[in-house]
């Protein structure tokens, strides 16, 4: 089998040199202002929260609810995608991309009913973002009980 | 300056994120775990604190600010209850947001209907 | 065991009862309908969802509709359909199943992913060949929003394609091939072997299938003795840009120079400078239409006598790919012709 993991390896070769790369320069860019203007929005609602008698928790609380609701929104009307085709990670690391990610498949798969369609496939994508949350912050959490603190 | 500081700060986690995709082929659904669990690791051992005092909303609307968010919260929950806030405290802080997607995904799916591209 | 005359070579048959292609229809989503070959088509529906609630509906619909119109422009009735053959990219072919259950004609289901009508047409001419029909209607459909849900993302999740990725064509393509006097003829089929050389990138598709293409092109070139100078059109079905160039590339390797008489059906149906569709087109109904659409026209009219047309495919699963598995493709080749003298 050696002549055979030789053509595979020859192959690769050839592919990588056949492939075109992605833009990354110009990506970089683009995700870097549409990301960044995101941010600079939350940090607005961050203020307006703030300035209107809410506990700094609860104006951080209200500042990514509302950015997953007009992500959500965004999403319903097909704008996100097309913003996403051209932002990149601009588009999905901030939490307007995880709202995203929580719509989209709800949407997509409403056809196959309530429970095993919407309710079984929203978290399609998310739900690793859970669990991976979660048991990160448990092991964060054992940390600083036994020994962080 | 606090704008600016967002704004930049935000736009570099994003080009993390981009250079991720473009050069090693990482799904989006990847990209949302690695940043959650860094943000949540980061913040654990306290780096993502001072990024969040400087930066604000470029820390925390960026998904590792998420992560930051459920470290945040265990710890809080421990000192106030203890072991068990390893359990609770994650979530707990996280619930808001979590909770607020779940309503808006629902009823976005009952409002519209899936478009082509 | 004695080998059958008509078999010569290791994968290629000859046929020696004439099998003819009586007519052939193609029915195109919208964005095909805006592509360089839109005036080709017979039907380019406007709307994606084709009236129906669901997009595998809709891809039904297309099967269906398609299906009927390549009967009728053959001039027949569905009645003297002896067989039916046609397969698409969802679960359980579940586009072709519910898009011909209501035509009630006897029906094999086949699943070759994008090479599924260059294997539909090779099945078909064996049961013209064979005796086993008079007439046999064939096809392959696939749709662009049925595909990405079943094997990317939800259509509305805001993803980036990179560069090398190929764009599922909506659409199904459709041949009625029968033992009846037509102009165009399947002579030979080459029927392709399962070859994998380890691409995992499953938005590499091209590049995951060219050595697929590639291969069959050598097995019938052995096998019938010819170079690529002897047909007018080498068509492959959804390698796209970066798939052909590896094809080229492989060929020339072994000393077979293709120029531009090879060409791709992915790169002839979409526009990458305006459709935004990257590397080309791609799906069960990339080769199916554009052949249906465009060539088989050219061949009809005489403006192409000898073609070797190579459907493409990629066999790989949604869970085999999560396993980490390589994409294993396959490539089946037809010579069609439209001979300037009588010869049977």
């Amino acid at each position: 089998m050696k002549t055979n993991e030789e053509a595979k390896r020859k192959y690769e070769e050839m592919v990588k040199n056949a492939s075109p790369n992605s833009p990354i320069l110009k990506n970089c860019v683009i995700a870097f202002f549409s990301g960044g203007l995101i941010c600079t929005f939350g940090q607005f609602l961050l203020n307006f929260y703030q300035n209107n008698q809410f506990s700094a928790e609860d104006a951080a609380t209200l500042t990514s609810v509302t950015l997953i609701f007009i992500s959500s929104v965004l999403t319903a009307l097909g704008i996100y995608p097309k913003l996403g085709k051209h932002c990149g990670a601009g588009t999905i690391v901030p939490i307007t991309g995880f709202s995203n990610s929580v719509t989209s498949p709800a949407i997509e798969f409403k056809k196959e009913g309530m429970v095993l369609g919407v309710g079984a496939k929203m978290f399609l994508v998310a739900g690793p973002v859970l669990v991976y949350g979660i048991l990160a912050s448990m092991l964060v959490g054992v940390f600083y009980y036994f020994g962080g603190r | 300056m606090e704008y600016w500081n967002a704004f930049w700060v935000g736009g570099l986690i994003c080009v993390i994120g981009q250079i991720l995709i473009d050069k090693t082929k990482l799904t989006s659904a990847r990209i949302l775990v690695l940043f959650v669990v860094s943000g949540c690791i980061l913040g654990g051992i306290g780096i993502y604190e001072p990024i969040k005092e400087y930066a604000g909303a470029g820390a925390t609307v960026p998904l590792t600010g998420f992560g930051y968010l459920l470290s945040k919260g265990v710890k809080e929950e421990i000192d106030a209850v203890g072991a068990l806030g390893i359990l609770t405290g994650g979530l707990k802080a996280a619930a808001g947001g979590i909770s607020a997607a779940v309503l808006f995904a629902f009823f976005a799916s009952l409002l519209a209907n899936p478009k082509e591209k | 065991m004695e080998q059958s005359s008509k078999r010569i070579g290791k994968q290629t048959v000859r046929f020696q009862n004439p099998v003819n292609i009586l007519s052939a229809a193609s029915t195109v989503g919208p964005k095909e309908g805006e592509g360089p070959l839109k005036e080709y088509f017979d039907q380019v529906i406007t709307d994606i969802l084709y009236g129906q609630k669901s997009w595998e509906k809709a891809e039904s619909r297309f099967v269906e509709e398609n299906m009927k119109l390549a009967v009728k422009k053959a001039g027949m009735s569905m009645e003297q359909v002896d067989y039916i053959l046609c397969g698409d990219l969802l679960n359980q072919c579940a586009g072709s199943t519910f898009g011909i259950r209501a035509l009630n004609r006897p029906f094999f289901g086949l699943f070759g992913a994008c090479s599924t009508m260059g294997e539909a047409m090779s099945l078909g001419s064996m049961l013209i060949d064979g005796g086993f029909a008079q007439n046999v209607l064939l096809g392959a459909s696939s749709h662009f929003c049925s595909a990405e849900k079943q094997f990317r993302f939800p259509l509305d999740m805001g993803t980036q394609r990179p560069q090398t990725s190929t764009w599922t064509v909506t659409g199904d393509g459709a041949v009625v091939l029968g033992r009846k006097k037509g102009a165009v003829r399947i002579t030979e089929v080459t029927t392709g072997k399962i070859v994998d050389l380890g691409v995992t990138d499953a938005n590499n598709m091209g590049a995951a299938m060219a050595p697929a293409a590639a291969d069959l092109m050598m097995a019938h070139f052995r096998d019938t003795g010819r170079g690529p100078k002897d047909y007018d059109l080498i068509l492959t079905g959804d390698l796209g840009t970066v798939g052909r160039e590896l094809v080229v590339e492989l060929l020339a390797k072994e000393g077979y120079y293709l120029d531009q008489r090879y060409t791709d059906c992915g790169i002839e149906i979409y526009d990458p400078k305006t459709q935004d569709t990257h590397a080309g087109g791609s799906g069960c109904a990339c080769s199916a239409v554009t052949f249906c659409g465009y060539y088989y026209p050219m061949l009809l009219k005489g403006k192409l006598r000898r073609i070797l047309f190579i459907p493409t495919g990629a066999l790989m699963s949604p869970t085999t790919s999560q396993q980490g598995e390589s994409i294993p493709s396959i490539a089946h080749g037809l010579v069609i012709e439209s001979p300037e003298k009588e010869e049977y």
